[in-house]
């Protein structure tokens, strides 16, 4: 795959790959991705905005340059802006691999961080010299404020120019609460959430804190995703109740929207409306009781979102796609084409375990 | 009527309700501020001067105050980011921040260029880079039941070619023709656009218009600020604008949204 450099969010000649339910490969325009939706199914999508997560500044105790990354934080309550987990790098800037990057000066619990206008206290080390805990000092405006006007996009070496926030602001963003892009957003402008609506389905939102997509650093980015609160409506799960007794199809866009939806189910196989935090890992062993079909950007295999993949269509579909990704010179990363992938029909394998255990 | 409403139902409508309202520490803004808040509505305001902000959060407590100037683009997602972390989404915009062009006002022939662009940032641009920002978080709320109104801030000027307010009444045109527009588009999506003619007011921008104007017999702001409230409870009212994805609910759902 060719890896996307420009940050334009939908390109004039965007693709996309669909995988339909017998497992036959279709090249499509992705403008046309309504065309694959059918009556009754519901399109879900993460409407996160995205914070300007990446903050520049000095490690105050050894007046070092460090670039703090804001990775993950456990509400998705706007006043409470105090506490995150992150990652810190030392010198440099996005122009540089995330592997390549040095690490910060030692830190300490304590220590003080200062980011522009803003103020950081190392409240925990995380058993890694990159990854701590952050408490923000001031008013809650204060710091708002401060992360609005000093943070830029968390941005990696591939896009060469720097982020502004609108590059990342999908055009159905509403609460600022994602750390870095839901990108598989990107393909949805006004005209196709019009187009969704036209072929008689549904589109709903929900709001995932998308967390950081890598840490630079192997034994870290294992851990990754990390734990993400999520918002689910009662429209939305309404919607979706609707769906599935009319017998529509719920179509995640992106795997935020698959590991929120796929958490909410895990009391009971239904969404319900209310917060959560999302701590499961999706993979080709995972049940989905929910989601139906996804549209994700295009991954390279062994990353947690290629893992998600898995759980929607074997790994020879999932192969075959690779390939004709490979041969067609599909875009990769965030800024690249997209997959629509729907799950196969239950997997029977899947159910006998459950059968035996009925047995016994 | 107004008048035909019980007061308490009629003040009640606006109760919770999340709103933005640009250009809010001075004449109709902040008037426009006072009655949302009073009438329970959570609200965020936007202004260029962080002295004035301060002033009118310390004034009305509850009131969210965001320093930032709608002329410029770089201000825009800063302040929509903003808006949407401190009231948590937005359910009512109101684009009233504005600007004369040159002053005092000239005839076009006279109109520096730099001045004509002025105007036409803060009066068109801005609002329309914010209402862009903000229609993921608006088209949510029409979604949720909740509604979704953006009211701009139009003038007679916008209609009648009054000399020497070119720069004005061009830039409050282009306002009012986007807002019809932008209204018809988004129908399906349950977000109501209206270009609001506030009359004319005793406030520090037609001061600055109409230096030796009679001001006892202008509008008082608080008397517009209280129509233009009203103007946008019967928008949030109107049932006909609930978004497609929300067409099954019925009143009793509404509570579980909120």
């Amino acid at each position: 795959m060719i890896v996307a450099s420009a940050p334009i969010q939908r390109g004039r000649h965007a693709k996309l790959l669909v995988v339909d339910k017998n497992g036959r490969i279709i090249h499509a325009p992705r403008s046309s991705f309504a065309d694959f939706l059918r009556c009754f199914d519901v399109v879900v999508a993460n409407d996160a905005a995205t914070l300007p997560a990446s903050l520049t500044g000095f490690h105050e105790p050894t007046g070092e340059a460090v670039e703090v990354r804001l990775a993950g934080s456990s509400s998705l309550d706007g006043d409470d802006v105090t506490h995150f987990v992150a990652i810190v790098f030392g010198p440099g800037d996005f122009r540089t691999r995330t592997e390549n990057r040095p690490l910060p000066p030692p830190l300490r619990r304590r220590d003080r961080l200062a980011l522009g206008p803003l103020h950081a206290i190392v409240e925990r080390t995380l058993d890694h010299p990159r990854f701590v805990a952050l408490r923000f000092e001031g008013s809650t405006a204060s710091i708002w404020e401060g992360i609005s006007q000093h943070g830029r996009p968390i941005q990696y070496a591939h896009v060469h120019t720097p982020l502004a926030l609108w590059d990342v602001w999908t055009p159905i963003a509403g609460a600022p609460f994602a750390f870095e892009p839901p990108s598989a957003g990107f393909v949805l402008d006004w005209k196709t959430v019009g187009s969704i609506h036209q072929r008689g389905a549904d589109f709903a939102t929900i709001t995932h804190a998308a967390g950081i997509s890598s840490t630079g650093d192997e034994g870290l980015d294992r851990r990754l995703p990390f734990d993400e609160p999520y918002r689910i409506s009662a429209a939305t799960a309404r919607v979706l109740r609707r769906a599935k007794s009319n017998g529509g199809r719920i179509v995640a866009i992106g795997t935020t929207v698959v590991r929120a939806l796929e958490h909410s189910a895990l009391i009971d196989g239904t969404v319900r409306a209310g917060d959560g935090i999302a701590t499961q890992r999706i993979g080709a062993d995972t049940p989905l009781r929910v989601v139906d079909a996804i549209l994700s950007g295009t991954h390279e295999p062994g990353t947690s979102h290629y893992e998600l993949l898995r759980a929607f269509v074997d790994d020879a579909t999932l192969r075959r796609a690779a390939d004709e990704l490979d041969a067609r010179n599909y875009q990769t990363h965030e800024f690249g084409d997209s997959i629509f992938i729907g799950r196969r029909v239950r997997c029977a394998a899947r159910t006998k375990p459950v059968e035996r255990l009925l047995a016994a | 009527m107004a008048t035909s409403y019980p007061t308490e139902i009629r003040h009640d409508i606006l109760r919770g309700v999340r709103v933005a309202i640009t250009g809010g520490t001075s004449g109709l803004g902040l008037a426009l501020v006072r009655e949302c808040s009073a009438r329970g509505a959570r609200v965020a305001f936007v202004a260029r001067t962080r002295k004035r902000v301060e002033r009118v959060a310390v004034e009305i407590p509850g009131a969210h105050g965001i320093v930032g100037d709608m002329a410029k683009k770089e201000a825009i997602h800063p302040i929509a980011l903003q808006i949407l972390a401190r009231l948590g989404g937005v359910d009512v915009l109101i684009n009233n921040a504005s600007s004369l062009g040159p002053t005092p006002l000239a005839l076009l022939a006279d109109t520096e260029c730099e001045a004509f662009e002025d105007a036409l940032a803060t009066n068109v641009l801005g609002p329309f880079r914010l209402t862009k920002a903000l229609l993921g978080a608006l088209a949510a709320s029409a979604r949720n039941g909740r509604g979704a109104v953006v009211l701009n801030v139009s003038s007679d000027a916008a209609i009648n070619p009054y000399p020497t307010w070119g720069a004005y009444g061009a830039s409050k045109a282009a306002l009012h023709h986007m807002t019809r527009i932008w209204n018809e588009e988004l129908r399906d999506e349950g977000v109501s656009l209206i270009s609001v003619d506030p009359g004319d007011m005793d406030t520090p921008l037609h001061a600055l218009a109409v230096p030796d104007s009679d001001t006892s017999a202008l509008k008082r702001p608080e008397t517009a600020a209280c129509e233009l409230v009203e103007r946008v409870e019967r928008a949030l009212g109107d049932s006909d604008r609930i978004a497609i994805g929300a067409s099954v609910m019925n009143p009793q759902n509404l509570a579980d949204v909120a």
